[in-house]
């Protein structure tokens, strides 16, 4: 299921192994890989080149930078792989026992990087489909809207701060047993009709 | 030494029984409190309870709660919020873990570059205050918009990460919005420093010893310490699997002494020289000895007449039940995540602290030790004698229990 139209992106900064992954990602016909080889500013770096995919090394210090990013965009978000370089089969159970399915726990060779690369954007697919139904059913993000409304509304006519109003928000919630947003609705309902 | 047990380990019921695996392996990342793991390994706490630790120095935050995840380590030191959200499966894979112990209090600050902190102090900046800087930064912010200037970008070590709320609050406590006012970036504690010397950050809130160095290299100066935004606020962990927890009884009880009798023995002033030097080695932090035990004793470089800001309570080990696993820490990280859009607002936080922080083991492990113990698993901040010491005059009341 490789395209050979996939624009990845290697992190790593062991040029030995680096050369491993981008020597494996040729013969499987895959042109536009790049190597980030030093980490300063990486994200910068990431979004110049926008990856398809991202390879990274489990013991990179970058991670907690590109997990952060993860989180914050929806729309940043990339598959993916993180390889360990060591050939530890017990290590390799666990993490598949674990579900842990980002990663290629088995020693690194050329000949398995196609597949590590195939694997991480299946999961990686799979997972993304099961993050968009989940939010399209929750329709979070109206109601995080009407929280933040009713926050304005106590902001402004009581002249509350941000911290304030949401802690009377969640006060009243939790006194009268109903949810922030439903407490959030009647105030911003109220409003409407008032003004 | 301070001893709790003497030298003799009682066996069978109601005392120590022996532990079920012989060696633990622990994961750090080069941050000051990691010091109760290095030091119960390396002066014969874990022995005294037949335990051998093995310490590995991890890269990144990711990395250590994937190694926990997957078995690789058996437990590690952690930022508090990460045992909660590896527990609900946000931002990886769903793998219930537990604090069965805390590593310390407070450590934290927030530093600024020179340049912004010039501009700080002259938008109203003052030591006295805490909420000062941040009033400050509301100023800097507002005229750097005005004159179309790109916004401030700060540093945090982890999505979820006492840092991470911490600096938020001290921000919304002075008006700003964390998610609009300005930028946060993850960066890892060891490459803050590198990252506000290039420019590439304006600030950051990262533990120990990394404000200080910076300050030290010149680079930037403190604008705040945690115990000043909260005073013996919570910091990092001991974070388990819970199924290795079920599984190791003995071995969880074991660690925990040797675990809490490391930390009282750090905190006597004779011994911090000797933490300090062993820390300071390449395979644990690689940072001085002198900026180590400074740092212990609270003594911060900075840019007053006789340059130390000095503060006592700067980090602590283990007076004021520093070790305790208080879950009223747990609903406030809870609350947080919930507060900064991280998870459902309908989360159950009082559950959820329940399930995470186990104040129960660790009571069980401790009472053989004869230490004194709080009566209660849940407390108010900022309320009695921490009056006006909870991001400036804000109370927190867990609502739970």
């Amino acid at each position: 299921m490789s395209d050979s139209k996939l624009s990845i992106v290697v992190i790593d900064e062991d040029p030995v192994r680096a050369a491993i992954l981008m020597d494996g990602l040729a013969e499987a016909g895959h042109a536009e890989v790049a190597l980030i080889d030093d980490v300063n500013n990486l994200l910068k770096k990431i979004f110049a080149i926008d990856p398809d995919v991202i390879l990274i090394d489990l013991e990179n210090p970058s991670r907690d930078s590109l997990e952060q990013m993860f989180q914050v965009s929806r729309e940043v978000r990339r598959p993916t792989a993180v390889f360990v370089d060591e050939t530890d089969r017990a290590m390799t159970d666990a993490a598949i026992d674990a579900g842990v399915s980002a990663y290629i726990v088995d020693g690194l060779k050329k000949e398995r990087v196609n597949q590590i690369v195939d694997l991480t954007i299946s999961r990686f697919n799979a997972f993304s489909r099961l993050q968009s139904e989940l939010s399209a059913a929750k329709t979070a993000l109206s109601e995080r809207k009407i929280i933040e409304r009713a926050k304005g509304i106590l902001m402004q006519t009581r002249g509350m701060s941000e911290e304030e109003a949401y802690a009377a928000l969640r006060k009243t919630a939790m006194n009268e047993k109903k949810r922030i947003v439903d407490i959030a609705s009647s105030l911003v309902t109220a409003d409407r009709i008032a003004s | 030494m301070l001893d709790s047990l003497g030298d003799k380990v009682l066996e069978g019921p109601g005392g120590v029984a022996p532990p079920e695996v012989s060696t633990v392996h622990a994961g750090i990342i080069p941050l000051l409190d990691c010091a109760p793991l290095v030091v119960a390994a390396e002066f014969g706490f874990a022995e005294k309870y037949n335990l051998r630790l093995e310490i590995s120095r991890e890269q990144s935050w990711a990395s250590i709660r994937d190694k926990v995840t997957i078995g690789h380590l058996d437990c590690a030191h952690m930022l508090g919020p990460m045992v909660i959200a590896s527990t609900l499966g946000i931002g990886h894979v769903r793998t219930p873990l537990i604090a069965p112990m805390a590593l310390g209090l407070n450590g934290n600050a927030i530093t600024v570059s020179n340049n912004l902190h010039d501009r700080l102090i002259a938008a109203g900046l003052n030591g006295g205050d805490v909420l000062s800087g941040a009033r400050a930064l509301k100023a800097v912010i507002d005229a750097d918009r005005a004159a179309g200037r790109p916004p401030l970008t700060f540093g945090v070590v982890f999505p979820f990460s006492a840092h991470n709320y911490e600096l938020r609050g001290w921000l919304a406590a002075a008006g700003i919005n964390p998610d609009f006012d300005l930028r946060l970036v993850v960066i890892p504690p060891p490459l803050m420093v590198a990252n506000l010397d290039q420019g590439l950050i304006d600030g950051f809130c990262v533990g120990a010893p990394w404000n200080a160095v910076a300050v030290e290299a010149g680079v930037g100066e403190i604008v705040a310490t945690k115990s000043q935004i909260w005073h013996n606020g919570p910091e990092k962990v001991l974070g388990v699997r819970a199924t290795w927890a079920a599984a190791h009884p003995h071995t969880l009880n074991a660690l925990i002494r040797a675990l809490v009798e490391a930390a009282q023995w750090i905190e006597q002033p004779e011994n911090r020289l000797a933490v300090a030097e062993t820390l300071a080695a390449p395979h644990y932090l690689g940072i001085n000895a002198p900026i180590l035990a400074q740092a212990m004793a609270g003594d911060l470089p900075g840019r007053t007449p006789d340059g130390i800001i000095s503060d006592p309570d700067f980090i602590t080990f283990f007076r004021d039940h520093a070790t305790f696993p208080w879950r009223s820490h747990a609903a406030w990280f809870a609350e947080q995540m919930i507060r900064w859009r991280q998870i459902d607002q309908d989360t159950d936080v009082c559950a959820l602290a329940e399930q995470v922080y186990r104040p129960d083991f660790y009571r069980n492990a401790v009472r053989p030790l004869g230490l004194s113990l709080p009566d209660a698993d849940w407390k108010s901040e900022g309320t009695g004698t921490s009056r006006g010491r909870f991001f400036g005059d804000a109370v927190y009341d867990p609502e739970c229990s």
